[in-house]
């Protein structure tokens, strides 16, 4: 044992008893740092000093969901980047990859995830869903089946349901900006 | 043998070990010298083992059968009648008690002379003093997040002032047939976040199939887990440990599994799903801690060469999936490793200046010439160029001045979009 201590040799001065930015901050940090927003997403921390915490607005350019006002809340936990962050949609909206509770169907976010992602593809995946709805990954069952039948059709339930209005018996929240 | 109060003076019970310790062998040092001094340290050696599960079971009965007395053992679980088919220290009678306490008593009956002190609870209730006090630390444990935390506290506890406070950690793991030991000198050799790639996350099933087209048992439960709870018990935190949300998820599942003719989901399957429990080898725990506690054995004693000398290989995987096989190899240590690739330096600076001449004297420094710093500590967020959210609500501090930010010691990380790496530096008020 006397012969490791021997061996100790220092790069740089450490040893301290206040608490220290953790590896998860550190990580968030950079990521948020990287973030490439655009014109139609933006962020929201209720705390400052919690960036593990924070909401994301997508506001969609362009596709059927256009000119709505869709919000995202982001929960990082100590073990990020190797766990995933958790994300919910925080609206009640009819799309065939988001469920009534919120839960978002995005394959990074689960079977995907690896700890080279960033929180920039999260929100890049989270972007496209809105362009380019998926029918053959559906969390609403309903709506994905609406979308494979007709696309039309669906397009038109989701201006429905964005406007807040039911569809098949099912009342939406109302997201329209 | 003579007995003084019950505990053996003897060392007849050492007698093979003793011939290790007290004579040269063919890969000791030249200068190291035998006998006396060496079985002394081994037995005032203390050692602390983190984990009183599958792993820490042998490792306390290990070190204890090792020549080491001084061992102590944290654990926060309970005792599981499912734990009794290969955590041997526990007894059907110990089900429910605390493992940490029950394993510490049964390896102090069975070995005479050796105290084996017991902490029933997280390792994080525990400060830097408490980690002090200890020679090397032998982790068996399940969990990765657990493992980053006690890798980060003994980076940060070495100083450069004292070379003791150098803990070696010792880290074993299991899954199924696979394990690996590895030796880690913190701030000296690749630390467990520099090898963080080396375990996979937590293989996961897409969520569109849970919804929609389960196929396996599994998936009704993770379904029950995941989804219906959400949806039915909103705002009731799910403990994996209450049989009542165990039963609950079991039942969910149980119907969906029938509305799908999927065979196969018991209450005990429930229970491995949510808690995500890997089937435990009892004979890869055994390798794996035979393994951790000889390199222990090796580090205290010196009678060997042991595994994580510098520039020497740190890592032994070991694998039974297919026959067997061992590999053992020098992980690198990472440049930019968050937690050993850039300790913290100190930095004089002036408390009355303002968040903003801090940051301007940043830019001027030779070594790091940051010019769009984001500055944090650990409770607050500093200063944020981006996102605009960010930038907004920490604005205000640029006026601020350091002693109304930060405390005097405390470290801040900072960050910059010109360099890969981050930049931490203990902050010193340089006239109080
Ligand atoms: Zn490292």
């Amino acid at each position: 044992m006397l012969k490791i201590w021997s061996m100790v040799r220092f790069t740089s001065a450490s040893g301290q008893k206040k608490k220290k930015v953790t590896a998860a901050q550190l990580r968030v940090q950079k990521d948020l740092s990287e973030l490439s927003l655009g014109t139609t997403m933006r962020t929201e921390f209720p705390n400052p000093d919690d960036i593990l915490n924070f909401t994301l607005t997508i506001e969609p350019d362009e596709g059927m969901y256009k000119d709505g006002c869709f919000h995202f809340s982001f929960a990082i936990n100590q073990n990020f980047p190797h766990d995933p962050p958790k994300v919910k949609c925080l609206e009640k909206i009819y799309h065939p990859n988001i469920d009534l509770e919120g839960n978002v169907c995005l394959n990074i976010l689960r079977e995907d995830w690896k700890p080279v992602l960033n929180l920039n593809a999260v929100i890049v995946g989270l972007q496209f869903l809105f362009l380019e709805p998926n029918a053959s990954d559906p969390l609403n069952k309903e709506a994905a089946e609406d979308l494979r039948a007709n696309r039309d059709a669906f397009k038109r339930n989701v201006r429905k349901s964005m406007a807040g209005d039911s569809v098949r018996g099912e009342s939406y929240q109302r997201v329209l900006k | 043998m003579s007995e003084m109060n019950g505990v053996t003076t003897s060392r007849q019970r050492w007698k093979y070990l003793d011939r290790v310790l007290s004579r040269p062998g063919p890969f000791t040092d030249e200068d190291w010298v035998p006998g006396e001094e060496v079985i002394s340290f081994l037995e005032s050696a203390k050692v602390l083992v983190i984990g009183a599960g599958g792993l820490g079971c042998e490792i306390l009965k290990n070190l204890a059968l090792s020549g080491f007395k001084d061992i102590h053992v944290i654990d926060m679980d309970t005792i599981d009648v499912s734990n009794l088919n290969r955590q041997f220290l526990f007894r059907q009678s110990d089900v429910g008690k605390p493992k940490a306490e029950v394993a510490a008593r049964f390896v102090e009956r069975r070995v005479k002379g050796v105290k084996i002190t017991p902490y029933c609870g997280r390792i994080q209730d525990k400060d830097e003093d408490y980690y002090m006090q200890f020679n090397m630390i032998i982790c068996g444990l399940d969990s990765i997040e657990a493992r980053r935390w006690i890798n980060a506290m003994l980076v940060g506890m070495v100083d450069m002032e004292n070379p003791e406070s150098m803990k070696p950690l010792i880290d074993g793991g299991t899954e199924g047939f696979k394990g690996q030991a590895r030796v880690i000198l913190p701030t000296m050799t690749s630390c467990f976040e520099c090898q963080l790639d080396m375990h996979a996350p937590r293989a996961a099933v897409p969520l569109c199939t849970l919804a929609t087209i389960p196929r396996q048992p599994q998936h009704c439960i993770e379904w029950a887990h995941i989804i219906a709870w959400e949806e039915e018990r909103k705002g009731d935190i799910l403990d994996n440990d209450d049989p009542e949300h165990i039963t609950w998820l079991y039942q969910k599942a149980l119907a969906r599994a029938k509305e799908f003719n999927i065979s196969g989901v018991t209450y005990s399957l429930t229970q491995g799903v949510v808690k995500n429990i890997i089937p435990a080898i009892a004979s890869t725990n055994a390798i794996i801690a035979a393994s951790c506690c000889n390199e222990a054995f090796k580090i205290a004693t010196n009678t060997n060469p042991y595994l994580g000398v510098p520039e020497t290989a740190n890592y032994m995987m070991y694998s039974g999936d297919d026959s067997i096989y061992t590999y053992t190899f020098e992980h690198q240590r990472k440049e930019d490793c968050p937690v050993c690739g850039n300790l913290a330096k100190d930095l004089e600076i002036n408390a009355r200046w303002t968040l903003q001449e801090f940051i301007d004297s940043l830019a001027e420094r030779a070594e790091a010439q940051l010019k769009k710093p984001t500055l944090r500590t650990e409770k607050s967020s500093l200063y944020y160029q981006s996102p605009p959210a960010l930038e907004e609500a920490t604005r205000p501090n640029l006026r601020k001045k350091l002693f109304d930010l930060v405390s005097d010691g405390e470290e801040i990380a900072v960050s910059d979009p010109a360099f890969q790496i981050d930049f931490k530096f203990r902050l010193l008020f340089r006239d109080k």
